[in-house]
């Protein structure tokens, strides 16, 4: 065998080392998967999927304990469905401006404060959506108390929303230049310039934003915890305490008995978080891909 | 209606919906700092509780926080940054490529309470490292994992494609090209994304719920296998499960926290904007 040079094996250690690394990405994703699995799946051998899923009562430390998620199902749908109407109209609206009007100094200066929204710690804007938002939606609707889905909705529309900005105006920046030059050649307006031709163009693009930034609600854990009252009923109205699937993890695992039935019911909630969370993202990242064509 | 009346309105709606975006970021910061401000002293940030929990500072919670920060980066930088020299400089696309791209956008989007299960799972439990700073250090690190795979992939692909063929001209090996003549322009960006990623972790208090996290503990710890406080934890339990604790004192709190995270996201912008001006390609 010839004899191979030191410099030459220490590349080649280098080189594997390298390959693993970019394997790693996907062995953790299989083994998140794999341990939600390992753990939540022993639930199954009491209960049918069907009654988890779509059970009406989530009551862990009864007797018997009852383990259905509907309930939390619904906290989570309508907290998300109130932050996606209010940051995704919003968010689009901002990256238009930013993208297409704004001159380039407060175009940068925008971004930054963007991004320092984003920086900001999900337990602070909880802490801030508590104390400030929560008493001010009790008063506003004369309820018996601020921690409700609204408040969630609210409080999490803020977090969704640097994620959409930022993407949006990625997509949007990404429109050919041309695009812009040919409908101003033909007498259009700079806004029906942005809104009938960038806008369209852009339109995977800004999808992909929303179903990113409605996965970064939907996983939102601490923030939502702390504004919207946490009770696992099923909601009749926005104006009602909710308990989230995120929510009900982060409050419970504590208690839990590990190697228990509730600690096995609580990752089988992580499992469908897994599921819901993968599905959005794969789904928003077609659409990036289809809007880099 | 007449187009230039249309452009007007619709301008100015567009104008207030970025105004509603970034307001926020500063009625939040006035909030904290006016109500915070009162509670910052010497004692506050160093020294140790008192009273249980009520009076006292937060040193253990500052200190617990860089801790695991520290522990998260030295998981995630060696790992994240060798992901992305595979992803710009080895890999064709493929179907491994596309498969370690499509992971990552994965790992990004888990919720992070998903993190903090995955890390009960297989560090506390699984390898019997038990609630303790190595596996609060390691569920983080590979929560910020993505962020530094994207940034390093980022900071590669800006290197000039011409970089590489002179070097590879001149007789260096494929690493060497990396290691001597890509690598060293990359490092503004790779250093940006750390710090990003630094910024996520401090502030992240799902992933160490159930992996690190501690509201009460009557000294410092001692190893990486003890548990230890953190401040986003911290900020939680005071605001919601203490009692009689003052307002300014979860105020505080919140400013330290916030403050940490923010000169963590000034310093990456920094980075950045100096980089950019210091480009010389």
């Amino acid at each position: 065998m010839r004899p191979v040079s030191p410099r030459k094996l220490k590349e080649w250690v280098i080189e594997k080392a390298i390959l693993l690394s970019g394997v790693f990405s996907v062995v953790f994703v299989l083994l998140i998967f794999l341990f939600l699995l390992r753990e939540g799946l022993s639930l199954f051998r009491g209960e049918s999927v069907i009654d988890f899923i779509f059970g009406k009562s989530w009551y862990p430390i009864s007797q018997p304990p009852r383990f259905g998620i509907l309930p939390l199902i619904l906290g989570s749908l309508l907290v998300t469905l109130g932050a996606a109407a209010i940051s995704v109209p919003i968010g689009i609206a901002a990256a238009l401006f930013i993208a297409e009007i704004a001159p380039r100094r407060l175009k940068e200066t925008l971004k930054a404060g963007i991004e320092l929204l984003a920086a900001i710690p999900s337990v602070v804007i909880g802490f801030i959506g508590m104390i400030t938002l929560g008493p001010w939606i009790k008063n506003l609707f004369n309820i018996p108390t601020g921690l409700t889905a609204l408040t969630g909705s609210v409080t999490l529309a803020f977090m969704a929303m640097p994620t959409i900005v930022s993407i949006a105006e990625d997509a949007i920046t990404a429109v050919p230049r041309q695009y812009r030059e040919a409908a101003i050649a033909m007498g259009a307006t700079q806004w029906q310039t942005t809104w009938r031709i960038v806008a369209r163009a852009a339109r995977p693009g800004m999808l992909a934003a929303v179903m990113l930034g409605i996965g970064r609600v939907i996983g939102e854990t601490m923030a939502v915890m702390m504004v919207t009252g946490n009770a696992a009923i099923s909601p009749s109205s926005f104006l009602q305490p909710v308990r989230t699937l995120t929510a009900t993890i982060a409050a419970e695992m504590g208690e839990s008995v590990q190697g228990g039935p509730h600690y096995a019911a609580l990752f089988a909630i992580g499992i469908v978080l897994f599921i819901i969370t993968f599905l959005i993202n794969g789904v928003a990242d077609l659409y990036l891909h289809r809007s880099r064509r | 209606m007449n187009p230039r009346f249309t452009q007007k309105i619709a301008f100015a709606v567009l104008l207030l919906a970025t105004l509603l975006v970034v307001l926020p970021v500063l009625v939040i910061l006035s909030i904290i700092v006016v109500k915070g401000a009162s509670a910052i002293s010497w004692d506050f940030l160093f020294s140790m509780p008192r009273d249980g929990m009520a009076a006292g500072g937060i040193f253990p919670a500052i200190l617990g926080t860089l801790y695991l920060v520290c522990g998260a980066i030295i998981f995630a930088v060696p790992l994240g940054v060798m992901a992305a020299i595979f992803l710009v400089e080895y890999s064709s696309d493929n179907w491994l490529s596309r498969l370690v791209k499509l992971a990552i956008v994965n790992l990004a989007g888990v919720p992070s309470v998903v993190y903090g299960l995955f890390g009960l799972g297989i560090f506390v439990t699984f390898f019997g490292f038990g609630a303790s700073i190595l596996s609060g250090s390691l569920t983080l690190g590979i929560m910020i994992l993505p962020v530094i795979i994207t940034s390093s992939r980022e900071a590669l692909e800006s290197v000039p494609q011409h970089f590489r063929t002179v070097s590879l001209s001149l007789g260096a090996s494929h690493w060497q090209t990396i290691r001597h003549a890509v690598l060293p322009h990359a490092l503004p960006g790779i250093l940006t994304g750390m710090i990003l990623g630094l910024g996520r972790a401090a502030g992240e208090t799902a992933p160490i719920l159930f992996t690190v996290a501690a509201f009460y503990l009557p000294r410092l710890p001692q190893s990486i296998f003890d548990q230890t406080m953190a401040l986003p934890y911290h900020l939680y339990v005071i605001s919601t499960q203490v009692p009689g604790i003052a307002e300014n004192v979860r105020y505080g709190t919140a400013l330290v926290l916030l403050t940490l995270v923010l000169l963590l996201n000034l310093a990456a912008i920094l980075v950045r904007s100096r980089f950019r001006r210091n480009k010389k390609w």
